[in-house]
């Protein structure tokens, strides 16, 4: 397609032809109609002043004979600007006024006629093509046999008419002009910028995720659209990320344990020995590949929550029902690694959501502080660690919060942590897939929140936070 | 106990006959869905282990027919799908436990027997009685032989579903399904410690024990002078 031709094919540019055409006929419409209706006032005009003389003139001919109408005629055609008069005898000799030239016949019948006619002042040897002016006249028989003619130039009128005319053919070529040169104008605009949207959208799907379309910064609709494809791609972006991250991490962490378990077998088939020890093998084996399945489960479940599935089922729960709930699943447990857990939930928390998923999400938080708020110096019998689990409302928000008092995590380590697989040095040694803060990371971010871990001085404090309505769809 | 192991994954099929047998179960498999529905309908078994996707005949399809025809054979669905909605379809289709695969047989097999104790005495008794150890579900209150034992309502609850299955192997899961409601792996054995409490409260001073620790599986509580 040649650049004209996509030029032409383009919505802006049918749409200004359709506004040209409508407005290029409104003005030669209105412009006609304008011009019609002049003529038609001045022809008003001029039959209502010749009917007014020849009223008056009737009325000196009646009161002084023609001697007096000759005398006024006179008079009257020599004003400057004044009307057109002849007054005749019956043989049609002329009297007075200021015409001749008349078309032949024009006198015989009274009443209105339009005519050539020639002004007895202008000079006779004029252009022969176009000696004459046009007027309209009434003839008008007077008594004993006279004529007498009134009339009015026409030029004036066809002048005006003119004038209109061409205001209106100069009017529709302009719209035009102006219309197509500001179509063309618009649509070139239009065009360069949705071009350059068909260029990166190109260069993406060529493969380069981290293209961005180009923002105008006009806040138009093309700026809108832009804008939300724009998010749209680093929502795409973060889920290949996500997803090479986790195939990168699979490959490691699934692995790793999958190449434990292989050596473990191999050594039990190699060294043989009592049935004790296959025994003890297989057991080794089951419990190796049991912790497999946890991971590979806390995988699926981070991955359905980031994917945004989850959303169908969200209902409406109270979210201090189940800081409640997990906080006493948790609580022998709690202490009896000699940590004290208290709930503090006591105002009902609303929010819609996925209750399982929340809760397994908070259990996660809650099972992490369990595993690294252990007392410190517990040992020596000293101070006992501390876990609280509170569900707060704050604004449109609801907060569930899990406060330890353990070693915590230094502020440079804390984004890092919500990585997936991710371990910190200090706990490589607790048990555990890595996965308990990514998932309640993936969880918060489903429900359209956020997981942030914050000091406790001393210690964690990991706060979910969901708004109390469930996630919002980005409006366009 | 009769079964019927509708699975199109034959080693796995066979590997749960051969199981079954070997604890004393008669146990059949069927490879596809029209199979494995013709068979149920003809034969009456006392539990269906149904895979969720199968050849000819998806397995909610087939619990579905059964469902309409009015046989109402114990089903458990095993199925690769984990999720809680895919839960909560399979049992919508008439299914009576699902099972995300992978699964330990010991799991299995304590499913499949509450299953098919469930069909004989479903009917809500008011009293539960293990040995000397009285729960009563209309007053809330819990005795071991002459001495009142005071619960919060969660060991309530727990001792009260593992009674209900008093002699039958309870595993943690199926605890924290029935008695907490979550059907996540809570990573630490939470269950383990809520049982340990409950078993101070009503074994701790009892020269006898009744509940139980069942190996590499999960709880029974049963009167062991039995």
């Amino acid at each position: 397609m040649t650049a004209l031709g996509k030029l032409f094919r383009t919505t802006t540019f049918k749409l200004t032809l359709v506004y040209l055409t409508v407005f290029a006929l409104f003005a030669a419409f209105l412009l006609g109609y304008f011009a019609l209706n002049t003529r038609r006032l001045i022809t008003e005009q001029i039959t209502d002043t010749v009917n007014a003389e020849i009223t008056g003139l009737s009325e000196q001919y009646r009161q002084g004979g023609i001697r007096r109408l000759v005398i006024v005629v006179d008079e009257r055609a020599r004003r400057p600007g004044s009307s057109l008069y002849l007054v005749t005898t019956f043989s049609g000799e002329a009297l007075a006024g200021n015409v001749t030239a008349l078309q032949p016949g024009t006198l015989d019948t009274p009443g209105w006629a339009e005519t050539s006619y020639r002004r007895l002042d202008e000079a006779e040897d004029k252009d022969k093509d176009h000696p004459d002016h046009h007027a309209l006249v009434r003839v008008f028989q007077l008594p004993g046999g006279f004529r007498m003619l009134v009339g009015r130039d026409l030029d004036e009128r066809e002048r005006l008419y003119h004038i209109v005319l061409d205001a209106g053919r100069w009017s529709v070529a302009i719209v035009v002009i102006l219309g197509l040169a500001g179509g063309l104008f618009v649509t070139r605009r239009v065009l360069r910028r949705v071009d350059a949207m068909t260029e990166t959208s190109r260069s993406i799907m060529a493969g380069d995720l981290g293209e961005r379309l180009p923002v105008a910064g006009t806040g138009d609709e093309l700026d809108r659209l832009a804008v939300n494809l724009n998010l749209m791609l680093e929502r795409i972006e973060a889920l290949m990320l996500g997803l090479k991250e986790v195939s990168d991490n699979i490959a490691h962490d699934l692995k790793t344990p999958l190449t434990r378990l292989r050596n473990r077998t191999e050594q039990a088939l190699r060294t043989g020995g009592s049935e004790a020890e296959y025994r003890a093998a297989l057991e080794g084996t089951i419990e190796e590949s049991d912790g497999l399945i946890r991971t590979f489960n806390a995988l699926l479940m981070i991955a359905r929550a980031e994917s945004g599935q989850a959303r169908d089922g969200m209902i409406e729960f109270d979210a201090a029902e189940i800081a409640n709930d997990i906080g006493e699943l948790y609580e022998p447990l709690a202490d009896e690694k000699g940590i004290v857990l208290t709930v503090d939930a006591g105002t009902p928390a609303p929010v819609k959501g996925n209750r399982e998923l929340v809760s397994q999400a908070l259990a996660n938080l809650v099972d992490n502080a369990i595993k690294y708020a252990e007392p410190r110096d517990r040992a020596a019998g000293g101070a006992s660690g501390e876990i609280v689990v509170k569900a707060v409302n704050e604004d449109d928000r609801v907060l569930l919060i899990v406060a330890d008092n353990g070693p915590g995590i230094p502020e440079a380590d804390r984004g890092r942590a919500l990585e997936r697989f991710v371990r910190l040095e200090q706990s490589r040694s607790q048990p555990g897939s890595g996965l308990g803060l990514s998932l309640a990371a993936a969880v918060a971010r489903l429900h359209g929140g956020e997981l942030t871990l914050a000091d406790n001085a001393p210690g964690l404090k990991s706060i979910i936070a969901l708004p109390r309505g469930g996630p919002v769809q980005i409006a366009g | 106990m009769r079964l019927l192991i509708i699975e199109d994954d034959r080693d796995a099929a066979d590997y749960l006959v051969k199981a079954f047998r070997e604890v004393g179960h008669v146990a059949e498999a069927a490879h596809d869905g029209e199979d494995g529905l013709a068979r149920a309908l003809d034969t009456p078994y006392d539990v269906l282990i149904v895979d969720r996707m199968l050849p000819k005949l998806d397995g909610l399809a087939v619990i579905g027919t059964l469902r309409a025809k009015g046989i109402e054979t114990p089903a458990l669905i095993l199925s690769a799908l984990g999720q809680v909605d895919d839960r909560v379809k399979g049992l919508r289709a008439g299914g009576d436990d699902y099972l995300p695969k992978p699964y330990s047989f010991s799991e299995l097999l304590a499913r499949i027997e509450v299953l098919a104790r469930r069909r004989g005495g479903s009917k809500e008794e008011t009293e539960l009685r293990v040995g000397n150890l009285h729960l009563d579900r209309l007053s809330h209150s819990v005795r071991r032989g002459e001495d009142e034992i005071t619960l919060q309502p969660r060991e309530f609850r727990l001792l009260e579903y593992l009674m209900q299955h008093a002699g039958q192997v309870v595993t943690r899961t199926m605890l924290l399904e029935n008695v907490w409601d979550y059907h996540f792996d809570p990573q630490t054995n939470v269950i383990d410690v809520h049982i340990s409490r409950l078993r101070s409260k009503i074994d701790k001073g009892f020269s006898q024990p009744l509940l139980h620790t069942i190996r590499g599986t999960g709880y029974m509580i049963r009167d062991g002078a039995r």
